[in-house]
């Protein structure tokens, strides 16, 4: 079975909500959305205290090229303009709308019949994508109209669909496939046509069987997409790992990106939300989120709005437990723990992981033993030893030297090491400050 | 209920995997070439090997309390175990309590604890105190009791090993190599040397145990028995009568002690797979050039201790293949 060939690790895979259905989750009684959910500039909101919006109205444009608008998620009248904590932990500028009832814009089709024909030209599916605010469902938030663009000189040759799900516990994207197959190869079969390839790959872990089975039923009615099972490693969700999966090819180190081998990389996720947009007129304004941990009364799969608390996701899936530790946006190997619960659901939130205190603690740093664990498990073929020393002694020159803008952050390294070395911590500001001044040389030049 | 979320990076989940579990995964590995040694040597294996550990531990946690002066003591981590096993596999079973002593003292406080500590040390901690003790007490050290004397300690009758036979052939007594014991005896153990040595089975035993539980990888013992065994087959097709088998070579002496146990140790050896076998081939290569040419019947420690010497060049040279270096070219 195919996988990518450097490193990877296999964490327990914790899969507790794969048997739940989806549940459509209540409406929030306040929804807040961060102008700054995805990559790029931030977008500029557009509507002012006092106004009133219906659920998919535009109430934030996008801030650039390589930005995304964003659109309310509920009807009712907008409360203030200000910040909230989101994800990472940092105060950003949001709007805040009051909920009331439940009006959805007339140019949205909310019929559930699945809309096959697509007679949009490349051209227009892309002005779709962009007008609807889709970005990269995984949570990296790349802006999917930009991917759709490629640069000058630059062609693709296939498009590869994310449905790994490499990240323990997460399992939204197993349960849009069960659930949505047909939108999801609509999804895909648009996509093609909007990058003007005919060949399109679906990458599943060999951990959802049932989605790999149901997939590859449905693919036969859809010319050019083949399903490839994977074999099950942590980071395969990582764009440069599917690629080496899927199709063999190696992206070259930065500033090279997937295109440069031929390859438009979306996650599954996103290849729902472009059927929505483009067949049915619905901007991305909800989305499937996973709430799990062993703790949890009852892990389940939603489809939540956006601007939704998550404390209100905790609530719907049993309560938080008294024994909380901590609570992560994503899964647990890339997640963010989060401040408090009240941070909104964005475009990017695929989970809510609740870890009790035991498991949240961290172990106790020990001296490296220089055992080589980290070498080996690293999927980008670094020297995660290497790198976060150098880090901690702030010998800039050689973190760059040593390739450190190469690293994807999955944690590999880190979660493998015996001495419980904080690696990716001291990577991440190696990482971080090489970026600074690699940018401010280029501004010089 | 907020202000008592931990906010931590990720990742937010760990393998399991700990120093301890490793180190003493080490020492489940050595449990059948430690039976071995007591069904050969008989008291005076017990008795060189709980001294071995027994001092290790002690000095360890006597250099951590008084000299570094550090809150938390370091013996539990098995490192130190694992030093006093191997010092001890490393003597013959007839040395006497006080030198054991010194080559612990040597093993633990210069070889490891003038560094800082685990994972600080450029050298084999055991292999320090052998090769210290074996320059110090040249006799005392290279005398091994013939196997199979269950209730003798330092009054064991003594008889020359299969390496200072070879060593004889190589010097031109064409009549040495003959009087070496069967290939299958050297391979079950049944021949005097070094306590932990003798039974390259058992270390097998101990080097497959490693492998299925992950704790080293392939690479560092196969290349060094892999270039043993060309080497020593080179020669041995040359000149039969001076040179002994490969498998002689193989079977013999430390090394498969050193190939599997001694060479692996984590903190001297080489990060990446690459530089683990440059390491390796270099470690064989030596280890033959000594035995065959050097003024010493054995190299292998030797070839070790050069090779710990040269691991952070390897590691500076030996870099990892990064992701997309295969497209570039």
């Amino acid at each position: 079975m195919k996988t990518f060939r450097i490193g990877g690790v296999h964490p327990a895979e914790n899969k507790l909500s794969a048997g739940k259905a989806i549940e459509i989750l209540a409406l929030p009684k306040q929804a807040v959305f961060p102008l700054s959910q995805h990559i790029g500039a931030p977008a500029t909101a557009i509507v002012k205290k006092g106004d009133v919006v219906k659920v998919g109205t535009k109430i934030a444009e996008a801030g650039g090229f390589v930005s995304a608008s964003i659109f309310s998620s509920v009807s009712g009248k907008v409360n203030k303009v200000d910040a909230v904590v989101d994800a990472s932990g940092y105060r950003k500028p949001a709007i805040f709308i009051d909920v009331e009832g439940d009006e959805w814009e007339e140019s949205i089709d909310r019929s559930p019949v699945l809309v096959r024909e697509c007679n949009l030209t490349p051209e227009e599916i892309v002005a779709k994508v962009k007008n609807a605010g889709i970005v990269g469902m995984g949570g990296a938030c790349f802006p999917t109209h930009v991917k759709l663009s490629p640069p000058p000189g630059c062609k693709a040759e296939c498009v590869i669909i994310n449905a790994v799900e490499c990240e323990p516990y997460l399992t939204a994207d197993h349960r849009l496939m069960l659930e949505k197959a047909d939108e999801v190869l609509v999804g895909v079969s648009i996509l093609m046509k909007a990058a003007k390839v005919t060949k399109g790959y679906i990458g599943i872990e060999n951990n959802k069987p049932d989605a790999i089975k149901l997939m590859a039923q449905k693919a036969i009615q859809y010319p050019g997409i083949e399903i490839v099972p994977l074999q099950v490693k942590y980071p395969q969700g990582g764009e440069k790992q599917l690629i080496d999966a899927v199709i063999g090819r190696q992206v070259p180190a930065p500033p090279a990106i997937p295109i440069n081998v031929g390859a438009v990389v979306q996650n599954v996720g996103t290849a729902f939300a472009v059927y929505e947009a483009v067949q049915k007129n619905k901007p991305l304004f909800e989305r499937i989120v996973t709430v799990t941990g062993k703790s949890l009364k009852s892990p389940s799969n939603f489809l939540t709005r956006m601007g939704t608390p998550m404390s209100q996701l905790i609530d719907a899936a049993g309560g938080l437990p008294e024994n909380t530790g901590k609570v992560i946006g994503g899964g647990p190997m890339m997640g963010k723990a989060l401040v408090n619960t009240e941070v909104p659901i964005c475009k990017g939130s695929s989970g809510v992981l609740i870890m009790n205190d035991k498991e949240a603690a961290r172990a106790e740093a020990q001296p490296c033993i220089r055992c080589a664990k980290c070498v080996s498990v690293c999927p980008m073929g670094l020297e995660p030893f290497l790198l976060a020393t150098l880090s901690a002694h702030k010998d800039w020159e050689r973190v760059e030297k040593e390739d450190v803008m190469s690293c994807i952050e999955c944690g590999s390294c880190q979660f493998t090491c015996p001495s419980h070395r904080h690696l990716l911590d001291y990577i991440r500001l190696g990482k971080g400050t090489v970026g600074g001044i690699i940018r401010a040389r280029n501004a010089k030049k | 209920m907020a202000n008592k979320l931990i906010v931590s990076l990720s990742p937010h989940v760990h393998s399991g995997d700990s120093v301890q579990k490793n180190m003493y995964g080490v020492l489940v590995a050595l449990i059948p070439a430690l039976l071995v040694s007591f069904y050969m040597f008989g008291l005076g294996a017990v008795v060189v090997t709980l001294t071995s550990v027994a001092a290790c531990v002690f000095f360890e946690w006597a250099i951590t309390k008084f000299i570094l002066k550090r809150e938390r003591s370091t013996i539990c981590d098995g490192s130190a175990i694992i030093t006093g096993v191997l010092l001890a596999f490393n003597l013959p079973s007839n040395l006497p309590l006080w030198i054991i002593i010194i080559g612990a003292l040597v093993a633990i406080g210069v070889g490891k604890m003038t560094f800082g500590g685990l994972g600080c040390n450029p050298f084999n901690p055991a292999l320090v105190g052998r090769i210290f003790l074996l320059i110090s007490f040249p006799v005392q050290m290279t005398s091994w009791p013939t196997v199979q004397q269950w209730i003798s300690y330092t009054d064991a009758t003594t008889e020359a090993t299969p390496l200072a036979l070879m060593k004889m052939a190589v010097k031109g007594d064409v009549n040495a190599l003959e009087q070496l014991p069967e290939t299958l005896n050297l391979f079950l153990g049944n021949n005097p040397g070094s306590l932990g040595e003798v039974s390259a089975l058992a270390l097998l035993f101990g080097l497959g145990y490693m492998l299925w539980k992950k704790i080293i990888s392939w690479h560092i013992p196969v290349s060094i028995l892999a270039t043993v065994f060309v080497c020593a087959g080179l020669m041995h097709l040359v000149d039969p009568v001076a040179y002994a088998s490969p498998l002689a070579h193989l079977f013999t002496g430390g090394l498969m002690l050193g190939a599997i146990f001694m060479a692996t140790d984590y903190v001297t050896s080489p990060m990446t797979h690459k530089g683990m076998i440059v390491y390796g081939v270099a470690i064989g290569f030596l280890t033959i050039v000594i035995r065959l040419f050097g003024a010493y019947p054995e190299g292998m420690s030797f070839a070790i201790f050069i090779m710990n010497a040269f691991t952070p060049l390897i590691n500076t040279y030996c870099k990892p293949k990064r992701f997309g270096e295969v497209v570039k070219k």
